[in-house]
């Protein structure tokens, strides 16, 4: 993975004694709150409902075991022994004080982290495939350019005060996973006919109030003219994105508002005024950053060695978890193993200080010293070699993280919610928490398959409602804790919005309610079916039947 | 950079009440700015972009001020008559000038003075230099120390942008020569 060499370091350095001293300015009144905010928000710091938290940049949801350690002493240190890893690939801490939050970023950077660009009206940090550079089905490794952007991005002083926060995601691999379509840039990483590596450029996804999925601007863009052309994008919409009303300001609206050719037509021609700039001269960086990433020494491994084959044979815990948890490695006798945060009736994504530290030492034994948080507030060894399953497996079984659920009814997606946050309308992880209370059993979840259900508590959408094949909305009636319905979304390479079944349904019900619709997906399935292919073949009527059906 | 007598002496004059920061000191405004339909007098002034091709033929040196919603570039014909364009933050969080100043000195290749004026905060002058500002009126704070501590946080920066510094990705490929 990415080391940082000197200049990185002094970066992060001087950063945090910039963000000191503007601490310092704060706590003594030079600066007013109005003028610190967005200091403190390009440094991660967010106010929340009962305190500050602190929500740190995992850039590309990649970070080997120190990093991660550090994570874990940070947590133990200035918080409560625990954090919540987030749909953006970062960890927050919830409970963070102003005057130590500089310590805090100081150690990050001992670690060579940093929390930059994680809130704020800046290009956020940037996401990218959580199996980049594992996965079987890869073009070209996203982790590459991930970089390349989170360099060019970092305190980018033309980008650093837009009309809203910007999110940009990257994937190699046509199965897209890292939900491109609702960046508002996404790049797909492809090669033309002549082999060479480009991407396909999508602008303008988005969730929150105003759904939408991005549209395509770029069929290929060569990769050298990348940077050029996100500067092109920014530029544009720097200057014409809407500042009158921020629920209206993403780049999805201006894009909606003046149509994706006339987007197309306008990043064009102020890309062809820059086509020419240092920016498109990057191949050395490039080449720099990809020697980080080259193969890593995988020695010779057996795809199904006898310890591992007995262990499956004999424990069916084990088994699985292997069949849930593991996913094909492009090399022959390894895996990808996913470690869910998602434990029956736990709060989705959160792990404690002795967690992190233990998959840390996993990861240092048994994956290349290497990790990565997926945006499903997951974590992954990404390099596990078959005949280490079964130690990994009763690690993981010791310290209660080996929920085998993964893309299963349990493992949801939960936004903080009235817990935590200050605009919600009701409470996500409670109704994340009964959810997978009531699909415990591990059999029954396993034969309803893949089901990806994702929870909001407020129109905000925080918690991707619109791309959970199963999406709930937390609303507000009458003061009473109330949830909204859609059912068939996605978020990936085939990304659609999903479709509001009906009218919202109690707090008291909604568990009900979501296993009638479960309940209804097992009866009319076919064959193979997923719940959301069945949904798509028959539309939401049999769904909306059963879930309305008087009990 | 401190050059305490020039401030003081400038300070001191009852006709040059405004300063602005430039080259890291605070100097005498030697423009005057004509604002709605004031009468254009005689030397250099700052006009409204509407008033520019009146003000074009007849005033030397001469300005110009945009707000941020006006397209730079119809001051293409202009710039080479031009010496300052003011460009405006009506509050520090709307950046839409730093994309204006990129342009006039990325696309078009101005060379006289970029000034800013509005919300300029202390926290975001380095931004603006790295954008091609190079004159500033502080809504608040010292400027001489808002200069000091813009110019001297950082090292070096990623990205290539209007100012001279030399990027990250540059220095790495010189080093590795
Ligand atoms: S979706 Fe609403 S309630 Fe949930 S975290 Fe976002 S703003 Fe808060």
């Amino acid at each position: 993975m990415y080391q940082y060499d000197q200049i990185d370091r002094n970066f992060v350095d001087e950063r945090v004694a910039q963000f000191r001293d503007q601490i310092a300015r704060r706590l003594s009144g030079e600066l007013t709150e109005e003028e610190f905010r967005p200091l403190r928000l390009t440094n991660g710091l967010y106010l929340q409902l009962h305190a500050y938290m602190l929500r740190i940049a995992i850039p590309y949801g990649t970070l080997n075991s120190r990093q991660l350690e550090t994570l874990a002493e940070i947590a133990r240190k200035y918080d409560r022994g625990y954090g919540h890893f987030t749909t953006r690939q970062n960890l927050q801490l919830n409970w963070i004080r102003l005057d130590q939050a500089g310590d805090a970023l100081a150690d990050l950077a001992d670690a060579d982290m940093h929390a930059l660009q994680t809130s704020g009206n800046c290009i956020r940090n940037v996401t990218a495939d959580h199996w980049a550079g594992v996965a079987p089905d890869e073009v070209a490794d996203p982790r590459v350019y991930a970089e390349l952007i989170r360099q060019w991005s970092s305190l980018h002083p033309e980008f650093s005060y837009l009309p809203r926060k910007f999110k940009i995601a990257v994937t190699g691999s046509p199965a897209d996973r890292a939900a491109t379509r609702v960046h508002d840039i996404g790049l797909v990483l492809k090669r033309d006919d002549a082999g060479q590596i480009g991407f396909e450029v999508i602008v303008g996804g988005g969730l929150g109030r105003t759904p939408m999925i991005g549209k395509t601007i770029r069929d290929f863009l060569p990769e050298a003219q990348l940077l050029p052309y996100l500067e092109a994008i920014l530029r544009v919409y720097n200057l014409a994105g809407r500042r009158d009303n921020m629920y209206k300001a993403r780049i999805k609206i201006l894009v909606h508002e003046i149509g994706t050719e006339e987007m197309s037509r306008r990043v064009e021609a102020e890309f062809a005024k820059n086509i020419d700039s240092v920016l498109a001269n990057v191949q050395d960086e490039v080449a720099r950053i990809a020697s980080y990433f080259t193969k890593l020494p995988y020695g010779p491994s057996d795809p199904n060695p006898e310890s591992y084959a007995l262990r499956r044979k004999s424990d069916p815990a084990f088994r699985r978890w292997v069949i849930s948890n593991t996913f094909p490695h492009k090399i022959a006798g390894y895996c990808i193993a996913e470690i869910s945060l998602k434990p029956t009736g736990g709060i989705p994504g959160d792990a404690t200080s002795a967690q992190m530290i233990a998959v840390a030492a996993l990861a240092r034994q048994y994956s290349h010293d290497e990790l990565r948080v997926t945006h499903t507030q997951n974590l992954v060894l990404p390099h596990v070699k078959m005949s280490d399953l079964p130690a990994i497996y009763d690690v993981l079984a010791a310290q209660k993280l080996d929920a085998p659920n993964v893309n299963k009814v349990g493992d949801i997606i939960a936004c903080p919610g009235l817990d935590y946050c200050a605009l919600a309308n009701a409470r996500s992880i409670p109704v994340a928490q009964r959810i997978s209370e009531r699909f415990a059993d591990v059999d029954r979840a396993h034969d309803l398959g893949e089901v990806k259900i994702k929870i909001s508590g407020c129109i905000n959408a925080c918690g991707h409602h619109h791309v959970g094949h199963i999406g709930l909305l937390g609303v507000d009636k009458n003061g009473e804790e109330f949830y909204q319905i859609t059912l068939g979304g996605s978020e990936a390479a085939d990304a659609t919005i999903g479709t509001l079944l009906g009218p919202a349904i109690s707090s008291d019900q909604i568990v009900d309610t979501v296993e009638k619709i479960l309940t209804a997906y097992a009866d009319l399935r076919q064959g193979n079916e997923r719940f959301l292919d069945t949904y798509r073949r028959l539309g939401a009527k049999p769904f909306k039947e059963r879930a309305y059906a008087a009990a | 950079m401190l050059q305490p007598d020039r401030i003081y002496a400038a300070k001191s004059d009852e006709t040059l009440t405004n300063l602005i920061l430039k080259g890291g000191v605070e100097i005498p405004d030697r423009f005057t700015r004509i604002t709605g339909d004031e009468p254009i007098m005689e030397g250099p002034v700052i006009v409204d972009l509407g008033r520019l091709d009146a003000a074009i033929g007849a005033n030397h040196p001469l300005g110009v001020a945009l707000a941020n919603t006006d397209d730079v570039s119809v001051l293409a014909p202009y710039l080479a008559r031009l010496d300052v364009v003011v460009l405006h933050f009506p509050k520090f969080t709307d950046g839409r000038a730093y994309s204006q100043a990129r342009i006039l000195r990325q696309q078009f290749g101005y060379r006289g003075e970029i000034r800013a004026t509005g919300q300029v905060l202390p926290d975001q002058l380095a931004f603006m230099h790295r954008c091609g500002f190079d004159a500033f009126v502080l809504a608040k704070g010292d400027p001489v120390t808002a200069w000091d501590r813009a110019m001297t946080t950082f090292s070096r920066h990623y990205q290539p942008a209007s100012d001279t510094s030399v990027p990250a990705f540059i220095r790495r490929r010189e080093n590795a020569k």
